[in-house]
């Protein structure tokens, strides 16, 4: 596979959904300096916000240590040359958020839905679009439950309602290389040649870099992923790794890699409160099909009502549940303690 | 003389076929009008078979009609966007109107919380609120008559093929709505509403989950007993309101996990979000009929 002098854009989602293993708690502070870092490093683009995205304090998500605007604020007047997105779920955060994180100055603005719900984000995305100089990304996850052919249905829409870019997003870190590489090219076909396509990985089953250079290979020109592999489950794709490789292959980051190393080893390891890898739990994520965020939430039902967090997570994936539904897992979790008699 | 009141329903889609079907088995209500925008729409075709009087040409088709018809109440089960202009031009023809679509121009109607008080108030449009509303600010309610409520939080999740287009299209107007309801009806002091559309197959049915954040310790027995019997209230119009999962006191939060299944009439069971909804709009109907019989209420020509 020559991909050699190939241009892509690697976008930084360590402190988005690095939020999630960090129970939303990085501070401002924090924020600021591994972002700085990413600007000295080449990183042309940044994620920042709650981990369920821009009106996410709940609840059910969890109340994070600062506002999405605090943060937005704190980190956009830092940048020199690396721009700052926020994510936004319909159903969770709404356009009067998204006008916000635009004040703020994020450059980049990614609204997205379940796989199959791709219509939810036509208010958002027709906004964005029509805001002057705004990247606009639809973002469809847990794109493994629906074939490419289905899946390439759901990105036209979003880019019919204005979306440049839209990804493919692996939820769940369930997809293997082929997965990944059915979709993105059948999307690459099928979508305008000027719609750019990305791709966000997790590393559940230790394919988040295969699986990025699998879509790179396949036509995506944007691959997220984050520094010392800081998110949901067993984490993103860890992007200093992805990085390196993209070197030897000669694919063009732009970003330097022994500054991204020293990113992930120097200011995000040492943030982390539990090392972020694939444990049995997060594996079984991957096995499942499970949403990645769900894990710490699964985790702490278990401990609460004396439960096995594999059987929870597994029973989940059965259940084909979908990003979002952390309400579930209590539920859930309270309904296999009475059918194991450990509650009434 | 008739001892019905007699009703039009605005909007003959999903949720305006079930209110009719629902409408129909009423003691109090008489559905006489459907009114639509597209001559070829099943749902007028439906209506006319059960003999209603039908016109395609929205809620102008109808309004010549209105007064020697005797229509006066109007449900608009139509979208948010051309609710304020069918309202206005029912007002004037003296119906009140029920407003199923989150315009929430008029107050916010949720039966076993606020009824009385909206028909006393005898406002000439009240709001429904939304699905998710009418399904979870009964139980933040429940909760705040026991003790202050700073935050109330729900997630309605709610099957892929029971989200119609309208509540595609308006998602944030669903989200906000409902967290003013949870502040207004509710009676929290902030409100949050998320809602999460899940396509498995078969359709998951209804589910909602509500999270209270109380201001001092929650009394655990007062706030059970108090949801129990909120619980029995909307089971009067909803059968299927099912506690699944709690009150779950942690701290201060108390979490409470609802399944709402729906009668099956002309929307599938599972549909228990739009099902709530007809239900709770009918049972305002119902309530304003009454007055409407007793001559305590007579909806003014505005």
């Amino acid at each position: 596979m020559d991909l050699k002098g190939k241009k892509i854009t690697v976008h930084d989602m360590c402190l988005r959904d690095g939020m999630h293993p960090k129970r939303h708690q990085i501070t401002v502070e924090q924020m600021v300096t591994v972002a700085k870092a990413m600007d000295e490093a080449g990183v042309p683009l940044i994620e920042v916000t709650h981990g369920d995205g821009l009106g996410g304090t709940s609840v059910n998500y969890g109340f994070p240590a600062a506002s999405d605007e605090e943060y937005l604020t704190a980190v956009c007047r830092e940048m020199k040359n690396t721009k700052v997105s926020a994510l936004l779920l319909p159903g969770i955060g709404t356009v009067d958020h998204l006008q916000m994180a635009v004040d703020c100055g994020i450059s980049t603005i990614r609204v997205a839905t379940h796989c199959t719900e791709a219509d939810v984000s036509e208010q958002h995305i027709t906004v964005a679009s029509g805001m002057k100089g705004l990247d606009t990304v639809g973002f469809l996850m847990m794109a493994h439950m629906i074939e490419p052919e289905e899946l390439v249905v759901q990105l036209k829409l979003m880019e019919s309602y204005g979306a440049n870019c839209v990804y493919i997003t692996d939820s769940a870190g369930y997809m293997l290389p082929e997965d990944v590489a059915a979709r993105v090219s059948l999307a690459r076909r099928e979508l305008k040649p000027a719609t750019e396509l990305g791709f966000h990985g997790h590393h559940n089953l230790a394919m988040g870099v295969a699986n990025s250079i699998a879509a790179v290979a396949a036509g995506a020109n944007r691959i997220d992923g984050s520094m010392a592999g800081l998110g949901a489950g067993a984490g993103n794709t860890p992007l200093e790794v992805f990085i390196a490789v993209c070197d030897r292959m000669g694919i063009e980051t732009g970003v330097d890699t022994f500054k991204a190393m020293d990113i992930a080893e120097d200011l995000i390891t040492p943030m982390m409160d539990e090392q972020v890898r694939i444990d049995r739990d997060a594996l079984t994520l991957g096995y499942a099909g499970v949403y990645s965020s769900f894990l710490l939430f699964a985790k702490r039902s278990a401990a609460k009502y004396q439960l096995s967090s594999r059987d929870i997570l597994v029973e989940l994936g059965r259940r084909r549940t979908v990003g979002g539904q952390e309400d579930m897992i209590e539920d859930l979790a309270l309904d296999m303690a009475r059918e194991r008699g450990t509650i009434q | 003389m008739s001892n019905k009141i007699k009703a039009a329903i605005i909007g003959p889609g999903n949720i305006g076929t079930d209110l009719l079907m629902k409408a129909q088995r009423s003691k109090l209500i008489e559905p006489v009008w459907m009114v639509g925008v597209d001559p070829d729409s099943p749902g007028l075709a439906r209506a006319a078979e059960m003999g209603l009087k039908t016109t395609s040409d929205g809620v102008d088709g109808m309004l010549p009609f209105m007064q020697e018809d005797g229509v006066q109440i109007c449900f608009d089960a139509t979208s948010a966007y051309v609710h304020a202009e069918n309202s206005r031009k029912v007002n004037e023809r003296g119906a009140v109107m029920i407003d199923l679509t989150p315009a929430a121009i008029g107050p916010f109607c949720v039966p076993p919380v606020n009824l009385a008080d909206a028909v006393a108030r005898k406002a000439m449009n009240v709001n429904m609120v939304t699905c998710g509303g009418q399904a979870t600010i009964p139980l933040v309610a429940a909760v705040s008559r026991v003790q202050e409520v700073t935050y109330g939080e729900i997630v309605a999740t709610v099957s892929s093929k029971s989200a119609g287009p309208g509540t595609r299209k308006n998602i944030d107007e669903f989200t906000r709505t409902t967290a003013k309801g949870i502040e207004v009806c509710g009676g929290a002091h902030t409100g949050k509403a998320i809602i999460i559309i899940n396509p498995a197959e078969p359709p998951l049915i209804m589910r909602d989950t509500v999270h209270c954040l109380t201001h001092d310790d929650p009394d655990q027995e007062a706030i059970t007993r108090s949801i129990h019997e909120m619980i029995a209230e909307v089971q009067k119009y909803v059968p299927g309101y099912t506690l699944k999962n709690g009150p779950v006191f942690d701290g201060k939060r108390v979490s409470i996990y609802m399944e709402v299944e729906g009668l099956g009439d002309f929307l599938p069971k599972y549909a228990g979000n739009l099902d709530i909804m007809t239900a709770a709009g009918l049972r305002t109907a119902e309530m304003y009929a009454e007055e409407i019989l007793s001559g305590n209420f007579m909806p003014n020509v505005a």
